[in-house]
């Protein structure tokens, strides 16, 4: 999906949740807090900024790679939030909503950055062929253990940098933020099959990378 | 099953949304398929290990900046509102 088809998305009342899920939701907190803001409260809009801002900074860096862009992005997503609270109808969680904007100012900041190039969470999106992992070597049981906490960050951020963006914004928000399959498609505006085959290959290709690092030692791990 | 149709169910088979026919299917040709085994083994530690760290950190006085702005914005806002509304 283009950028400009998500902004569009983005703001739209979403009507995929189940009957379950819509109860859930009806009992979730936040939408306490939402009712609150639009009745202008800034700071039960501030408690809502203090709860997601670390996670939207997170997803904005995934995409970008830029930690000014990230912070920017942090800000643009809170305030079109705020802008556009009224047309939050509770269809999904509020969450998943912000994270739609965060994801369209993401990637609206990436084309940006590439000369007006169009930015999509299909670039770079290849084929089917290599899904099937060429490296079977089994890991170590504890493999971060045998590197120090800077060196394993640096690691694993080089690792998932190197995915294609709608490769590592699926993984991020799958697997790193714990949305489920179904919050994840509606925060990017993919269909359930989509992110599932996305996920699929950003963690063939992060295991793949990974294990030069973690694999079972045969001498001394490789650098 | 195959390789290839094992790892199409295996986004289910992490969130245990397969059905338990299909399951013990998953289960019965990972017993005979190392490469699988393997395969879903360090997945599951990839998940672990990127949720465990914290790669990207917002510092607590950058954070205080952020909101600041943002509330700023947003009473702007719905100053601008109300006066537009009187």
């Amino acid at each position: 999906m283009t950028s400009s088809k998500i902004e569009r998305a983005a703001l739209e009342p979403m009507a995929t949740l189940t009957s379950e899920e819509k109860e859930a939701n009806a009992l979730h907190p936040d939408l306490l807090l939402v009712e609150k803001v639009k009745a202008g409260d800034l700071s039960a809009f501030e408690q809502l900024m203090r709860q997601y801002d670390r996670q939207i900074f997170r997803i904005a860096l995934h995409i970008t790679q830029n930690r000014e862009d990230a912070e920017d992005i942090v800000q643009d997503t809170f305030f079109k939030a705020f802008q556009k609270v009224n047309q939050f109808q509770g269809n999904s969680k509020f969450y998943t909503w912000l994270v739609r904007i965060a994801v369209n100012e993401s990637l609206m900041r990436l084309r940006k950055r590439r000369s007006q190039k169009t930015v999509s969470m299909d670039d770079e999106i290849q084929t089917e062929e290599g899904s099937i992992p060429r490296d079977f070597a089994d890991w170590m049981p504890n493999p971060e253990q045998n590197y120090n906490r800077a060196e394993l960050a640096d690691i694993l951020r080089k690792t998932i940098q190197g995915l294609p963006p709608g490769f590592r914004t699926v993984f991020a928000l799958r697997d790193i933020d714990g949305l489920s399959t179904e919050e994840t498609a509606q925060a990017l505006g993919l269909s359930v099959p989509a992110v599932k085959s996305r996920l699929l290959r950003a963690r063939l290709q992060l295991r793949e990378r990974l294990s030069r690092y973690f694999r079972v030692a045969t001498g001394e791990h490789a650098q | 099953m195959n390789c290839t149709e094992f790892l199409a169910n295996l986004a289910d088979y992490f969130d245990a949304k397969t059905a338990a026919t299909l399951r013990s299917e998953l289960a019965q040709h990972m017993d005979g398929c190392n490469h699988c085994h393997v395969t879903v083994n360090t997945t599951r530690q990839i998940i672990e290990i990127y949720r465990n760290n914290e790669l990207y950190e917002l510092p607590d006085s950058i954070r205080t900046q952020l909101h600041q702005a943002v509330l700023t914005k947003c009473a702007e806002l719905k100053d601008n509102k109300k006066k537009t509304k009187a």
